[in-house]
């Protein structure tokens, strides 16, 4: 052994690897990418029936088959949840949050051989339920009014939501700084980044996803059903014509996979859009029923959801040969969504790829087989929910008036009753209100 | 890998324990950190050349404090206005810090790209919080200009474009064998604009509450920070936590009670000045910020009656007190018990990183970041506070909010309002 300088020199290495772990991280976070260690690849979890059905074909088909079956069965469930109701679409929201997380963290323990630091898995699940009781306490305080003004208990809890929802963080950050052992210094705060990081990502994502849900179904479905139509019409496209590679970080990708799936987007978002419109299930904001205990779709239609007539702009009138059209205002914002969704959405797809690259996966799991984990199908989806959500409170909806007056009435006396002169001469200049004869 | 005789890992781990034992010692063993240069100036240095080592770094640490703590008055007197430019210079040099340390610690300067990047994120992010502090706060103004009016309504698709634009240039920039640099750079962006960014405008939201809640914490921070290190330094005897072998629970404790009265005597004074009590405002036809108001409740004096127990002790039946005291026994606790956990934080980072200090920018003392650590939580803790306890919503906020919804929502809140005030208040209207 001593004659072996090498082998004494790896001894070295072993050696002051376990003398001080956060040494060794040193060397990992500056080795080129190539040089560092491959994480062992996926284990094919195909069911067996599904293997023995396809047994005959060549790998080619065979892949293309099990992607193409499960593509079936997820839209399949897709549509069966949306027909169970809002409430089954939050639970469903709720649980493929917690799965990201989940696969998430599962690559950051495995990046840092951080399994061994038990304490840190509690934390960031911790973590996770406090960003998550902050953020339903926020939403459900808004829709579900009346429900909470009847409970006692409840109306504690929401008045003083944030400072509980800080002190719960708090007391998290405290065990944090409690458990920093000397040697794992390092690598327990780059756990603790990777958690705020994911948490920031899914978490927020899923909570904007919920709040547009309760804006109306229809801005759920048509956002990821384009996400959805893009990934696939691109692939098609790609597959048929697919010639120029669209970027180095996905040489899948092709331009031709790009344009193709960009036009496709927008007319299935079009056409979608205009077969939801008609449904109020789909177009009504959700509200809570305190008197049935249940979620209920029904309201009158806004003006976004009323057929109006269009002229054709002289250039397509030549082509299509009709002067006017019977659309829905919505369609428009379909267009804005479907070309969000197609031409910025792949870039979430982008980032997904070079993460998977940066630290040598193939996939971010194994549950789905044939595609991977769920961050895997919902990686475009990233960006497209906050954006809907921005594009709604931008230029769609005011902000909610339950909300506004629940604020006026916990104003002080005085403030209100400055508030309720501006207001009365707002209205009464804008002719809402008839001016009365006191003044 | 550099062969290492065994000697030096056992200064490695020697170098570790004792690491802020010693002042004078800078080098630590191991990976090469940035060496602290002694940046004291010229002067200072003649002065105190004829002091021992020790006792030359107590009097360059005292006199910077006093330096700090003068400049700080000075701010004050000058007003809010300059305040919230210094809070954002803070930020600024914060994030500047935090961010070098990534980039020593990733060997990353190489990647131009990226250190533009990260500064654009921070303006994106930057915008996006004043903008939404601005059209509160300056709704009027706001208003009555048209470009103004334009960015303010579209405020957050603007930023949220601005943000898209750069996370965009990220994903184009990543180079085919600098991924995980380039991620790990990318996270530590996000994570520094969380803790920076947010917690300044969050200081920025205390001070337009008024300007005692932001002179408060930040006192009683620096109050608790001095005590802790002067009962320490008399009275030390037990650690209180290996990772800062200096803290100890003599001073931990002695620092805790000395804030708590040190509390409530400068809220005493500052509650009797209008110009620290009063919420600030934008006064449209000055131009100018305006404190000027009817002091609230709480800062009014109100009759307290002493329990029997303090009664023997200090001899009084009744004390007049403003009840803002109490909420600053509140904001002291926190700053006395919770606050360390954010220094213990920085020195954990600082420990990970094998850095002395964050930065090198005031002398003796180290970077802007090791003086704000402790303040770290205590912004968030204030803002929440004020939020669950005193302040209610922001009336400008809520009748901007009211303009923008439809028309029969609006009657349908006037009459609620309406209702609600004949019946509570006893108002004809």
């Amino acid at each position: 052994m001593s004659d072996n300088p090498k082998g004494q020199k790896k001894e070295n290495q072993q050696e002051r690897k376990e003398v001080d772990l956060d040494e060794g991280l040193v060397d990992l976070d500056l080795r080129n990418d190539s040089d560092t260690p491959d994480v062992p690849p996926p284990t094919d979890s195909t069911p067996e029936i599904l293997k023995r059905a396809l047994s005959g074909l060549s790998a080619r088909w065979k892949n293309w088959w099990i992607r193409g079956i499960l593509t079936l069965a997820m839209i399949s469930m897709f549509f069966l949840i949306i027909y169970m109701g809002s409430f089954m679409l939050m639970l469903l929201v709720l649980g493929i949050q917690v799965k990201c997380f989940h696969e998430i963290i599962t690559i950051g323990y495995r990046v840092y051989h951080s399994y061994d630091l038990p304490w840190f898995r509690s934390l960031s699940w911790y973590f996770l339920l406090c960003v998550n009781y902050f953020f339903y306490g926020e939403t459900v305080a808004d829709y579900f009014g009346t429900f909470v003004q009847r409970r006692e208990q409840l109306q504690f809890l929401i008045r003083y939501h944030r400072f509980i929802s800080f002190a719960l963080y708090l007391a998290g950050f405290c065990m944090f700084v409690l458990s920093l052992v000397k040697k794992h210094y390092r690598l327990q705060f780059y756990m603790f980044a990777w958690t705020h990081v994911t948490l920031l990502i899914t978490v927020t994502q899923s909570h904007l996803v919920i709040q547009n849900l309760f804006e109306g179904m229809i801005w759920f479905l048509v956002p990821i059903s384009s996400v959805i139509c893009n990934d696939i019409a691109a692939y098609i496209f790609g597959f048929f014509f697919g010639r120029t590679p669209l970027i180095k970080l996905s040489p899948k990708k092709t331009w031709e996979g790009f344009i193709g799936g960009g036009f496709s987007t927008v007319l299935f978002g079009f056409v979608f859009s205009y077969f939801l419109a008609q449904h109020q299930y789909f177009v009504c904001p959700v509200e809570y029923n305190s008197e049935t205990n249940r979620f209920v779709t029904e309201c009158e239609p806004s003006e976004l959801f009323r057929l109006k007539k269009y002229s054709v702009p002289l250039l397509l009138q030549a082509v299509l040969g009709w002067e006017t059209v019977n659309m829905y205002p919505f369609q428009m914002h379909s267009i804005a969504l479907s070309t969000f969704a197609s031409l910025i959405g792949p870039f979430g797809g982008f980032f997904a790829s070079g993460f998977k690259r940066a630290f040598k996966i193939k996939d971010f799991a194994d549950t789905i087989p044939g595609h991977g984990g769920i961050m895997d199908r919902f990686d475009c989806q990233y960006l497209m929910a906050t954006f809907v959500h921005v594009y709604i409170t931008s230029f769609i909806r005011g902000p909610n008036p339950s909300k506004v007056l629940k604020q006026l009435l916990v104003l002080q006396p005085e403030q209100q009753l400055n508030v309720y002169r501006t207001l009365k001469s707002h209205l009464v200049e804008k002719g809402i209100l008839q001016p009365s004869l006191r003044g | 890998m550099p062969w290492a005789p065994p000697e030096s890992e056992s200064e490695n781990k020697l170098d570790g324990e004792t690491a802020s034992d010693s002042e004078s010692k800078s080098e630590f063993g191991g990976s090469p950190p940035v060496p602290t240069s002694d940046d004291t100036p010229e002067v200072l240095n003649r002065a105190l050349s004829n002091l021992s080592s020790r006792w030359k770094n107590w009097w360059v640490r005292g006199i910077l404090t006093l330096a700090m703590i003068t400049f700080f008055f000075i701010i004050i007197y000058l007003g809010p206005m300059v305040l919230m430019t210094i809070v954002m210079c803070v930020q600024i040099k914060c994030f500047h810090e935090i961010i070098t340390i990534g980039y020593n610690v990733y060997h990353s300067y190489d990647l131009p790209w990226f250190r533009t990047l990260s500064w654009y994120f921070l303006l994106c992010v930057n915008y996006f919080f004043y903008g939404e502090t601005v059209t509160d706060y300056f709704f009027t103004l706001v208003q009555r200009e048209e470009p103004l009016r334009i960015l303010s309504k579209y405020h957050r698709f603007i930023s949220f474009a601005l943000y898209l634009t750069g996370f965009c240039m990220f994903v184009l920039s990543l180079v085919k064998k600098h991924y995980r640099l380039q991620f790990y750079m990318f996270g530590w962006t996000h994570v520094t604009l969380l803790i920076v960014v947010t917690q300044s405008h969050l200081i920025i939201h205390n001070l337009f509450e008024g300007m005692i809640w932001f002179i408060v914490p930040i006192s009683c921070v620096i109050c608790n920070d001095i005590m802790a290190y002067m009962f320490g330094f008399f009275f030390g005897r037990t650690p209180l936590i290996k990772l800062s072998p200096k803290k100890t629970w003599e001073g931990f404790i002695g620092g805790f009670f000395a804030t708590v009265l040190f509390g409530l005597l400068l809220s005493y004074v500052m509650s009797g000045y209008r110009c620290f009590t009063c919420p600030v405002e934008f006064n449209n036809d000055t131009n100018s910020f305006t404190v000027d108001c009817e002091p609230s409740e709480l800062f009014q004096l109100q009759e307290y009656n002493i329990p029997l127990v303090l009664q023997s002790v200090v001899g009084w039946k009744t004390v007049r007190m403003y009840p803002f005291q109490i909420h600053s026994i509140a904001l002291s606790t926190f700053a006395s018990l919770i606050g360390p956990f954010g220094g213990f934080f920085a020195s954990g980072f600082k420990r990970a990183f094998k850095i002395k200090d964050f930065a090198n920018t005031i002398p003796g003392h180290g970077g802007i970041m090791d003086r704000f650590d402790c303040q770290y939580l205590m912004a968030t803790f204030v803002n929440v506070y004020i939020a669950s306890f005193i302040r209610g919503p922001n009336p400008s906020k809520l009748i901007q909010q009211f303009l923008t919804l439809r028309p029969d929502q609006q009657l349908h809140i006037f009459n609620t309002l309406k209702a609600h005030l004949v019946d509570k208040a006893n108002l004809s209207l």
